[in-house]
């Protein structure tokens, strides 16, 4: 009986140091978490602020890159966006919906071997600019489209 | 909690299409339920998506991605059998992982 007992100790305080290492993981990854995701970014409300987040400045328009979307979408919660980019060395592809309550929907870095190109589904709560930056050797990229929600998708 | 990922990866030429699709709320936040109450946001914040174990795409994801929501790249220089896996976290820190092997274009 006594024996028993103490098995059972142990296994209890064998349980408990395992929940506290979890415990102590999942600090870390929320921690990592927090390091890469553009917090700012994806806080602002105005388009300007955003940009300064992301650091980009002075914008140039290019028709080298495509984004691919409807002119008008009847669901706002669900608006097919795919860019596409066709210049080289494209680092990264930020999507803005412009009149968002956050401006930023997403954005792409593209390391070796991505292609310059990504499709996704986002949300709009109004008829609105979609504006499309790409970084490339540093400098940044910009195209505009609009498109016409019939029922908005941010409520 | 986490539901499985539906990935396609085929090949076109040397180019691999991949679709991913995930199953998330994707809450923004601004919602409220029936008792008018604020619905907490839920979203996916990171998606990271690797070829053969190297990274190929970073995402970073407000709440304005549609639910379930559908990412589609390409991947330069993929072969048929290659690994593609993809790693989403959301921000309660509820993570996926799927793995797909790249399939023979038609």
């Amino acid at each position: 009986m006594n024996v028993l007992r103490r098995s059972f100790l142990k296994l209890s305080a064998g349980a408990g140091a395992l929940t506290a290492a979890t415990a102590a993981g999942l600090v870390t990854s929320g921690q990592a978490w927090a390091a890469t995701w553009n917090k700012s970014a994806f806080e602002s409300k105005a388009v300007a602020d955003t940009l300064k987040s992301l650091g980009a400045s002075n914008l140039i328009d290019s028709k080298d890159i495509v984004i691919t979307a409807p002119d008008i979408a009847e669901n706002g919660a669900v608006v097919p966006i795919a860019v596409t980019s066709k210049i080289p060395n494209t680092q990264s592809i930020s999507i803005l919906a412009e009149k968002n309550p956050f401006p930023l929907a997403a954005s792409f870095d593209i390391t070796s071997g991505g292609e310059g190109y990504v499709s996704t589904r986002v949300k709009m709560g109004q008829t609105s600019n979609v504006r499309a930056i790409v970084k490339a050797d540093g400098k940044f990229y910009t195209a505009v489209k609009e498109i016409k929600i019939t029922v908005g998708g941010c409520g | 909690m986490a539901e499985p990922m539906k990935i396609r990866a085929t090949l076109q030429g040397d180019v691999a299409d991949v679709r991913i699709l995930m199953l998330h709320p994707m809450e923004t936040g601004t919602r409220k339920d029936s008792k008018g109450e604020l619905v907490p946001a839920h979203f996916i914040s990171s998606v990271i998506v690797t070829h053969n174990g190297k990274t190929v795409l970073d995402a970073q994801w407000s709440q304005a991605i549609s639910r379930n929501p559908f990412l589609g790249l390409r991947v330069k220089g993929a072969k048929a059998g290659d690994r593609i896996s993809v790693t989403w976290t959301d921000n309660k820190g509820d993570k996926r992982t799927d793995e797909v092997a790249v399939a023979a274009g038609s």
